[in-house]
């Protein structure tokens, strides 16, 4: 069942002139740190003297040192144009700075995140709140729901919390109500959906202790791992759960283009992405 | 399973005489109300005695709640005579047939509604215009029989003209000289003092019957009193019921020819809203009363009424609702199951058979005044007065919805009544974004908490009628003998519909070994001190003084720190310098405390912190509840923390980690860390970490001089703190014991 995770080993970030630029440019070298990785910043725009100096002149300011970082300059649209260097580059990890709430005024930011994290090839990082003191990453949140795609991001989740020193995961089972079969109505039916909700509680916890099991143990021996199943909405539930337990990273599937496939895994990421709980990793398998 | 059976079998047929007796005693409230109530729609009487029977028959049958009592309800009264007065144009016998067409119909609505599992369908409506449309149908109901109460059969026109008349009405009534107008307004003035007196005269034998048959039995008693006297009765037969010679071979039937008008169908749909609120308000009502706290089917009973009506209808009878007041006689005479319900659909049976020539010698005034009374209960002043505390906009949602029933129709009155609770939601939220960005999304968070195994739920954004059943759905599925903590911190707007909801929620988790508590309100703000008064956040205002709004939480605290001879301050405090010193506030900073209980030597304090993490934009506010315990003597300096997730902070202010020996299960589940590691050794003991062992897990951790003791990173429950307070207790007791002082 384990097959290795993926490593992020190329960093890509896509960033504007905007006045949150050095506290983003500041989180993104530190991750960077962390993977050991080689950092791409690319602009989409055109290339002039004063961007240039502005660019480097902050990211002298940072000091990143022994890190490899290459500035790029592309013009055209925003999401073509980060989506192809990603392929290009060969990149394995896309950065993007996100905002927590959107609203009419913030909206359009929001969208271009929104698009490129489902158009992309690679995984991907949203950044709801960089900071410039280093905020550590103790608590990652992880879905655990049956999908082809989840036993490799549960290892990439365990991946990156190693890389980041966190001390806890926890994995959140979503169950489906209508998997109860069972309507609440009265007294009976409430004893009858109980049980079956205690029986697909533990189908799904030994699902997800297997896929943990199979990880190496040099992963998971140092991390405190809990399980959580809940009974709701897919996609939903997890972020609420992440804002509950103020999670720092929150782990997840990537939502997948194919149509046939959206009946198994409807877009569930669209809830957590209209509203952003936390920190958000979407892992997305090589194709 | 068999011996369950006949053990099912047993107790049916050893209650079976209890639930016959309480069916009769409903049955002698359900004759005179059901005759009062077809006369009330100028209907005629049968239908309401043809709607009981039916009722009882095939709800007991079929239906899915266990004491409730189905027949004729006082809600229908307004549509029904609207109906049957405008259908026809004036042809009241016409009328009533398409009426009974429109029954059939909504019958057939209702039996849609209960497969589609409607039965949250009376949460989408706000509280408090339920109140004023029942308020509107009261003042309707009192409006036109009071006239008939003193005699005035012939009164005409909208409930405020009827309203209008009734001083009129008495001045004419003194000056008539008509005989059977001051005989019927004489037995109306009785029997509506009969009804006001009843519950205040205090004699069993007295109380045996209830006061409606008590108007029955004298009146009609009166009339043979009249006939050995030689006295002919002074009344005519306008002013008696009219019941028909032959019950059986006198049913009317339905007439279908005005289905596909515009107005047939207002009818339909007016008569299956009402009829299913008014169902689906008493079913919820009922199951608090039921005294084995059963839980009602209301899926199932709105099939079952469904098939009920469309059967009355059939057979020239009312709707079959579910009602309040008869179930809750039901009840008091103690029913336990469905049959009570059937026996009295039977005993009406009887009487109609029986007592047939006695039935016709009834006053209309004397059913008139026990639906005065009736009308009057819904529409009492202290309705109004039990909203105008809640807050000041309830008064004006239920005066919206009431004024505009009264005026125009019950429908029109209770969109009124939504569109004006919108309105005003949005304008004290000062946002119309807050609800119709998020009314379609999911917004209820239900988990099983790893530590402690309670539910806790969570909800987002908003909370109001308009969403109140995705919270009710997540309620729903949880045992009720659990324990729940609600938790409203990420909500913004909580209303008044739910404010109720829940708080009926709470009464029924405790009536069966559970609970339910509410947390995250201390920081809403509410314009009256009620507890189901609108709460609400609203930025940059979020600083004001935390007594003006008291929570229930907050109420409970108090009553917990009389209970425990302590002291309680809920006022915030900023003098929290004395936590500083403790690691776990190293990185954090305190903003204030507040919620305080400390029993009267100060040793343990109990209290509600509210603390900033991280930096700008990274910052985020959490609540949490703490013990803190001052120590009689100084112990060695340590943290005892099972996560692990405060480690590093811990190695950060020099603290080293400590195995203690020949203890591996508690090395396995706790971190313990401290400074000075052989006095560690020294102070945890076998007994101590027995203690530790054994005991539910708190965070703790000694700062030498005092210890602090949390359980969770969010506000506990008033539960969750007693237990805390106790684990400090013995936690202090195997720490220090304290040596007996002369």
């Amino acid at each position: 069942m384990y097959t290795g995770h993926q490593s992020f080993r190329k960093i890509l970030f896509g960033f504007a002139f905007s006045p949150k630029l050095n506290i983003n440019l500041l989180e993104t070298i530190r991750i960077a740190h962390f993977f050991n990785a080689k950092l791409i910043l690319l602009h989409v725009g055109e290339k002039t003297e004063k961007k240039e100096y502005e660019i480097n002149a902050l990211i002298k300011e940072i000091e990143p040192n022994g890190l490899s970082i290459d500035i790029q300059w592309k013009e055209g649209n925003p999401i073509k144009t980060i989506r192809k260097a990603c392929v290009e580059f060969n990149i394995d990890l896309l950065v993007l700075g996100a905002l927590q709430h959107e609203n009419m005024y913030r909206f359009y930011v929001g969208s271009i995140a929104r698009k490129l994290t489902r158009q992309v090839s690679c995984s991907v990082l949203l950044l709801i709140r960089p900071s410039e003191i280093r905020v550590p990453c103790n608590h990652l949140v992880v879905n655990g729901l049956n999908a082809p795609d989840t036993p490799n991001t549960i290892a990439n989740a365990f991946y990156v919390a190693n890389t980041l020193g966190a001390k806890q995961i926890t994995i959140v089972e979503e169950i489906l109500n209508k998997e109860i079969h069972v309507e609440v109505e009265d007294l009976r039916s409430l004893k009858r959906a109980s049980i079956i909700k205690e029986r697909l509680k533990n189908r799904e916890e030994s699902r997800v202790r297997k896929i943990v099991g199979a990880l190496p143990k040099i992963y998971t021996q140092s991390i405190k791992i809990n399980n959580q199943s809940i009974f709701g909405k897919r996609g939903y539930s997890i972020g609420h759960y992440a804002e509950v337990v103020r999670a720092d990273l929150l782990v997840m599937n990537a939502p997948s283009k194919s149509t046939i496939f959206d009946r198994i895994f409807p877009h569930d990421i669209e809830y957590i992405l209209s509203d952003l709980p936390t920190d958000l990793l979407i892992i997305r398998n090589e194709p | 399973m068999t011996s369950k059976k006949t053990n099912q079998t047993k107790n049916f047929i050893h209650s079976l005489p209890q639930n016959i007796f309480s069916g009769f005693v409903v049955s002698l409230i359900a004759l005179p109300l059901g005759l009062g109530l077809a006369i009330a729609s100028d209907a005629p009487p049968i239908s309401g005695i043809i709607a009981a029977v039916v009722g009882g028959i095939v709800v007991s049958i079929l239906g899915g709640s266990n004491v409730t009592i189905t027949g004729p309800g006082n809600g229908l009264v307004i549509v029904l005579l609207g109906a049957i007065t405008t259908l026809a144009n004036g042809d009241l016998y016409q009328g009533y047939l398409f009426t009974l067409a429109a029954i059939v119909f909504s019958g057939g609505l209702m039996l849609l509604l209960g497969f589609l599992k409607m039965g949250r369908l009376a949460d989408f409506f706000p509280a408090s215009a339920i109140e004023g449309m029942l308020s509107a149908i009261g003042l309707g109901i009192l409006a036109k029989q009071f006239h008939i109460m003193i005699g005035h059969n012939n009164e005409h026109g909208s409930i405020l003209s009827l309203l209008l008349q009734i001083p009129n009405g008495i001045m004419n009534l003194l000056s008539s000289d008509n005989t059977a107008e001051h005989v019927a307004g004489g037995i109306g003035v009785l029997s509506l003092l009969i009804m006001i007196y009843y519950s205040k005269i205090r004699n069993q034998y007295f109380q045996l019957i209830p006061a409606p048959m008590w108007i029955l039995i004298l009146t009609v008693g009166f009339s043979y009193i009249l006939v050995p006297m030689n006295i002919p009765y002074p009344m005519e037969p306008s002013f008696l019921v009219d019941i028909p010679k032959n019950v059986f071979s006198n049913l009317a039937f339905p007439d279908f020819s005005m289905v596909l008008e515009q107005e047939f169908l207002v009818v339909v749909f007016a008569i299956t809203l009402i009829s299913s609120i008014e169902s689906l308000l008493s079913i919820k009502a009922v199951d608090k009363l039921d005294p084995e706290n059963r839980r009602s089917n209301v899926n199932k009973d709105l099939k079952a009424l469904g098939v009920a009506t469309i059967a009355s209808g059939l057979l020239g009878g009312l709707n079959v609702v579910t009602v309040i007041a008869r179930s809750s006689v039901n009840v008091n005479n103690r029913a336990t199951n469905r049959t009570s319900n059937l026996f009295h659909g039977l005993f009406l049976v009887l009487f109609v058979l029986l007592f047939q020539e006695q039935l016709r010698k009834i006053p209309l005034a004397a059913l008139a005044a026990i639906l005065v009374y009736t009308g009057y209960k819904l529409a009492t002043p202290k309705n109004f007065r039990k909203i105008a505390k809640i807050g000041k906009e309830q008064i004006i949602i239920f005066l919206t919805t009431l004024i505009t029933t009264l005026f125009t129709n019950l429908i029109t009155g209770i969109s009124a009544g939504i569109m004006i609770t919108i309105l005003i939601h949005i304008l004290i939220n000062k946002s119309f974004a807050l609800f119709f960005s998020h009314l379609f999304k999911p917004n209820v968070l239900l988990f099983k908490e790893q530590i402690g195994g309670n539910y806790y739920v969570s909800v987002k954004y908003f909370c109001s009628f308009l969403n109140f059943y995705k919270l009710k759905y997540k309620l729903d599925m949880i045992p009720e003998s659990e324990d729940v903590i609600l938790d409203f911190s990420m909500c913004s707007f909580v209303d008044h519909t739910v404010m109720e909801g829940l708080e009926s929620y709470a009464d029924t988790f405790t009536g069966k070994g559970g609970s339910l508590e509410i947390i995250g309100l201390d920081k809403h703000e509410a314009d009256s001190i009620h507890p189901f008064a609108i709460r609400k956040i609203i930025p940059f205002r979020t600083l004001k003084p935390i007594e003006r709004y008291f929570t229930k939480r907050q109420k409970q605290l108090k009553a917990t720190a009389k209970e425990y001879q302590w002291n309680y301050i809920p006022k915030k405090s900023s003098n929290t310098h004395f936590l500083d010193h403790f690691v776990f506030f190293k990185t954090r900073k305190i903003n204030y405390l507040y919620n305080h209980l400390s029993d009267p030597n100060g040793i343990f304090n109990v209290f509600d912190v509210e603390f900033t993490e991280g930096e700008f934009i990274a910052k985020e506010v959490v609540k949490t509840t703490i013990v803190h315990v001052h120590l009689q003597e100084p112990i060695p300096i340590f943290s005892l923390d099972r996560e692990g997730l405060l480690h590093f902070v811990y190695h950060l202010a020099g603290f080293e980690d400590l195995d203690i020996e020949n203890h591996p299960d508690f090395n396995k589940r706790f971190y313990l860390s401290g400074e000075d590691i052989p006095a560690l050794k020294h102070l945890f003991t076998d007994e101590l970490i027995l203690f530790f062992e054994s005991n539910p897990y708190y965070h703790v951790e000694s700062n030498g001089t005092t210890l602090l003791i949390q359980k969770k990173e969010r506000l506990l429950s008033v539960q969750e703190i007693k237990a805390m307070i106790y684990f400090a207790q013995q936690l202090n007791h195997v720490l220090q014991p304290i040596e007996e002082i002369v």
